[in-house]
């Protein structure tokens, strides 16, 4: 003993601690467990490294990673992380403390957490936001069967084919299981009827393009039924709001806000929604109170609604969030600001309209939405072989033009790459045969 | 001790029923409130709303506890005391004078099912 | 730890700003949105600069516990120490800037990481497969549960829609099966704390998909029944579910693929070592048995490929512990639970004596210090006494079998000084129950706040600044 950094017990601990216990041997502790369950062979693991092979194996496999310029979006945004997000969040006082049970030690992730449903609230123009979900894919299946449970035996919800196929994936597989009816159709409104107890759609299409939901409120309530949108929350900076909407629900995921590509997670998802609709909202919230001194403080509130509570009568089974992920939002819309985030917005506006145009100039690609507007992700139809394209954009260093289910081909600009990155890009184009 | 009021019917989930002609009157018992402690919300359902016998009508919820509340009898919801969406405290102050509900019976059979006050005291000893 | 109260909101002052982005290059081609899609309210985020957003997180999280501060003996939760290099790794620049839709040939590392783990916790376990889809361990319970339902509609099975859970499980089993739309049917414990097998019997029959267990059960207790379970719960035509929130005592000492179990998740910011984040992320891969593995990979229930930085943590905390270390981590977990149990049962209510596993439960203080016309101290005033002692509480109340319970999970990361400490703290507050039991109903006394109202909150929630 005594070899290994994690593990502090000296021989004489264990043998003090065990004379206690009146057990001869650590095997004496596990008495009670039937012999034939205790695997007494070596385990099939690599023998112990020490921390500096750990560190060399993962540089290693590091190494057979391909570092490109992300030029796709689909659910992930390459955008820049402000140096300051890592280094809070590294703070082990936030990064190593559990859900915040115990209030009195527990008042930075409070605040935090408060901070962060209020700018959900503010770029959503929701009433209420809860301490966060495990991505937006997930929002968006809680925020289904959250309209299911407002909806008084309505068991049906309508979902938008314009979402995001990671969203859609996920949505599918949550409804299947819960035994809610789940229409997927390009055009909601013709599929509203008494038995509808919710409408889902994008506000961004699956291809990039900003939808007109003028009207759709509007219909949606009059037959009885809950509307709920799925955001970008970094485009709201700029994009009409869920509550201009007339949304009910709003849900995404807040990747776009800070968050590194992580190879898919963990990102951070959100859920917000009107205040009549509080009490069912599933997953933590975090309130404002006083303590008995008179100073204000912070608490996980409302929690009558949770599964620790209600067990299976419970809106939801999630117990967690992605708090420190809410962290990094929370941090990155404090550094940006309202004019930064509309700067963000403004420049990958600015990459990606400039990109759509010198990608069409090569004469390689046709604009099958003409007209439309986007702001950082568009989609075009190659006219030429579409796999050779993307060979050639990996030869050039860049993860561009994935192909999505109409055929064509899928870029997405952040403020991260300016105009020597897409020259380079074009080019790749151009000199392509 | 808990109080019982006598006159009023009484469920083994902890309601108390009053009966106007068809219409049952529907509460929580001072048992069921000193059990929940401070009462924090009501999970009201709206006019109109029908139940059958037993089946769950709403909510109490406190800080750390949820009880679901159950129909003593089936029916059709006339009137909700919408009160206690404001102040669900009004149900630990008074829990016979703060009544939650008011069905119209469709079986006014299913009260012979219920306890008096004696049969409901002896229950909660 | 000191009071700090401002939100960030109230630094904000119109003007200023903590952003750095570069010049435009296309300024003709910005944003041009027609009216009816654009933001027509202003927003309200903070303007603050760089500095005041640095001292105003700092100073939050100097009002917040975690591993790194102290003792942190949170029942069920697994407080081990989360290493460091842990954190290095899982920022490494060569994996946190892979998109999750890059083709296969880019992202080889990350896919060898993705399999070296999934290897690893099959070792572990002696289960086949994992999907890493689920962020965490309830989500693995949902996702576990609807691989169970995938294989019994698979066999034309489809009458099969309920689901045995104990009475001590944990709150997520029963909302996870709901939420899977599975019926729960609960099983008793025996007085001994144990599933009672007599009382399971009659529940089993072709309605049943199978059984939610966590094994050591939630007072810390290995259900030595468990073969005799899963041959009777595997003889109705059921599977067996291993909630893996209780898997760090096993850790290098028992399979729980060896007990029968069929499915199972891990909790891999428990067993695994990676930070819980103040609730999160974490991550909660689910593993099969042979049997059930052609359905391990039907139900997507995150995004991309889930938490994948969670895992690079995880698989880096394996290569660490290697086959050696494995064997004693979860013996000196078992170890350190035992030894608080033994030096506290003189002072606490131990309702079940028997030899626990990685944590045990007490009933409350022994002598609460009641009088005629004082009340006692209940657990939850020990729970806040601990506070001004400079430990995080155990869990309280829960398991739901108790009136008074209160779980304690040492972890093997601590030390014989830190248990012995703990030891002290809990004793000198029970003598403080009994002398004075004011004394903790009004605690915490030296912490950044005093007991909040959450009454209040509850009854007139403010959710937001």
């Amino acid at each position: 003993m005594g070899t290994f950094a994690y593990f502090p017990h000296t021989e004489e601990d264990i043998r003090a601690m065990l004379d206690r216990i009146g057990v001869a041997s650590l095997d004496g502790l596990y008495s009670d467990v039937p012999d034939d369950f205790l695997y007494k062979r070596d385990y099939d693991l690599p023998s112990a490294m020490s921390e500096q092979q750990v560190r060399d194996f993962f540089e290693s496999l590091g190494q057979k990673n391909t570092r490109l310029k992300v030029l796709v979006g689909q659910g992930a945004y390459d955008h820049y992380v402000p140096a300051v997000i890592p280094y809070i969040t590294s703070r082990s006082e936030f990064l190593t403390s559990y859900t915040p049970y115990q209030s009195e030690i527990s008042q930075g992730t409070l605040r935090y957490i408060f901070e962060w449903q209020s700018m959900i609230c503010r770029l959503t123009g929701m009433d209420v936001s809860n301490a966060s979900m495990y991505d937006g894919p997930t929002a968006a299946a809680e925020a289904l069967r959250m309209m299911v449970a407002c909806g008084r035996r309505r068991n049906k919800v309508i979902v938008s084919s314009f979402l995001l196929p990671c969203v859609l994936k996920v949505v599918r597989t949550y409804m299947k299981y819960a035994g809610i009816e789940l229409v997927v159709t390009d055009d909601v409104l013709s599929e509203l009827g008494p038995d509808v107890a919710g409408v889902l759609v994008p506000q961004i299409c699956k291809y990039g393009y900003v939808q007109d939901l003028t009207g759709f409120a509007d219909k949606i309530h009059h037959c009885g039924a809950l509307f709920a949108v799925y955001c970008d929350p970094s485009t709201l900076a700029v994009l009409e709001s869920p509550a201009e909407l007339g949304a009910d629900i709003a849900v995404g995921d807040g990747q776009s806000l800070g968050i590194p590509l992580n190879y898919g997670g963990p990102y951070v998802g959100f859920l917000s929604c009107r205040e009549a609709l509080m009490r069912k909202l599933p997953g933590r919230i975090v309130g404002q109170t006083l303590d008995a001194d008179g100073r204000r403080c912070f608490v996980l509130t409302l929690q009558a609604r949770e599964q620790h509570i209600r067990r299976e009568k419970a809106t939801s089974n999630i117990c967690s969030n992605e708090s420190l992920m809410a962290l990094w939002c929370t941090v990155y819309l404090s550094l940006m600001g309202p004019e930064g985030l509309r700067r963000v917005n403004e420049l990958s506006s600015e990459g990606a309209h400039y990109l759509h145009d010198a990608l069409l100039a090569t004469g390689k690609f046709e604009d099958t939405h003409p007209g439309k507007v986007f702001i950082n992700e568009f989609t075009l139809r190659p006219l030429r072989d579409a796999a050779a394209l993307q060979q050639a954009f990996l030869d050039g260093g860049f993860f561009a033009g994935l192909q999505v289910d109409s055929g064509e081909l899928a870029f997405c600009v952040t403020e991260k790459y300016g105009k020597d990155d897409l020259d380079a890009l074009v080019k790749i184009v151009e000199d392509l045969a | 001790m808990s109080k019982i009021i006598e006159g009023l019917l009484y469920s083994e989930s902890h309601e108390w029923v009053k009966t106007d002609g068809n219409v049952a009157v529907i509460g929580v018992t001072d048992f069921a409130q000193a059990e929940m402690g401070d009462i924090t919300y009501v999970d009201l359902p709206q006019e109109g709303d029908e139940f059958s016998k037993d089946e769950d009508f709403g909510a109490l919820e406190s800080v750390k506890a949820s009880s679901e509340l159950y129909t003593p009898v089936s029916g059709k919801v006339i009137a909700v005391n919408e009160e206690l969406s404001d102040a669900p405290e009004l149900i630990n102050q008074d829990p016979y004078a703060n009544w939650i509900i008011k069905v119209e019976m469709s079986d006014k059979g299913e009260l012979d099912a219920l306890m008096n006050a004696q049969a409901y005291a002896d229950s909660i000893k | 730890m000191k009071y700090y109260d401002k939100l960030i909101f109230e630094l904000s002052r119109p003007g200023r700003s903590g952003y750095s982005l570069p010049a435009s290059f296309a300024p003709g081609k910005g944003i041009s949105l027609p009216e009816n899609l654009r933001r027509k309210s202003s927003l309200d985020l903070p303007q603050v600069s760089e500095v005041d957003v640095v001292r105003h997180y700092t100073n939050l999280s100097q009002m917040n516990f975690g591993v790194d501060t102290g003792f942190y003996p949170l029942g069920s939760c697994t407080m081990k120490y989360n290493p460091k290099i842990n954190e290095e790794i899982a920022s490494h620049p060569l994996f946190s800037g892979l998109h999750p839709l890059q083709p296969e040939e880019t992202v080889r590392g990350a896919r060898e990481v993705i399999d070296g783990l999934d290897k690893a916790l099959a070792a572990i376990t002696g289960f086949r497969h994992f999907t890493f889809l689920p962020c965490a361990g309830a989500h693995g319970e949902l996702t576990g549960l609807m691989i169970m339902r995938e294989y019994h509609m698979a066999r034309g099975d489809s009458a099969r829609t309920k689901v045995i859970v104990p009475d001590s499980a944990h709150g997520t089993n029963p909302a996870s099966a709901h939420v899977c739309g599975l019926e729960i049917v609960e099983v008793k414990s025996r007085p001994d704390g144990l599933v009672d097998v007599e009382d399971l019997k009659p529940l089993l029959g072709p309605d049943i998909a199978g059984i939610m267990m966590t094994n050591p059960n939630t007072l810390g207790l290995f259900e030595k029944d468990i073969k005799e379970i899963a041959s009777l719960v595997h003889g109705c035509g059921g599977l067996l579910y291993y909630d893996g929130a209780n898997m760090n005592p096993l850790l290098g000492k028992v399979r729980p693929g060896d007990m029968g179990f069929d499915i199972l998740h891990l909790n891999l910011h428990k067993t695994f070592s990676t930070p819980h984040g103040g609730g999160g992320p974490g991550s909660g891969p689910v593993g099969v048995a042979e049997s059930v593995l052609p359905y391990l990979h039907i139900p997507v229930t995150s995004g991309f490929h889930g938490n994948f930085a969670v895992m690079m943590r995880a698989y880096a905390y394996i290569l660490m512990l290697g086959k050696e270390n494995i064997r004693m981590a979860g013996p000196l977990a078992v170890l350190g639970a035992n030894y608080i149990k033994e030096s506290l049962k003189d002072v606490y209510k131990l309702p079940i004596g028997s030899v626990c596993k990685h944590e045990f439960v007490f009933d409350g203080l022994l002598n609460d210090g009641a009088r005629d016309d004082v009340p006692g101290a209940t657990t939850l005033d020990v729970a806040k006494r601990l506070l001004d002692y400079g430990f995080h509480a155990p869990t309280i109340y829960f398991p739901l079998l108790f009136h008074q319970a209160l779980m304690i999970e040492p972890t093997e990361t601590e030390s014989k000084e830190t248990l012995d400490a703990f030891i002290a703290v809990m004793r000198t507050i029970a003598s403080e129950a009994a002398e004075d039991p004011q004394l903790l109903r009004s605690a915490p006394h030296n912490t950044p706040i005093r007991r909040p109202d959450e009454t209040t909150a509850a009854r007139n929630p403010i959710v937001k600044a």
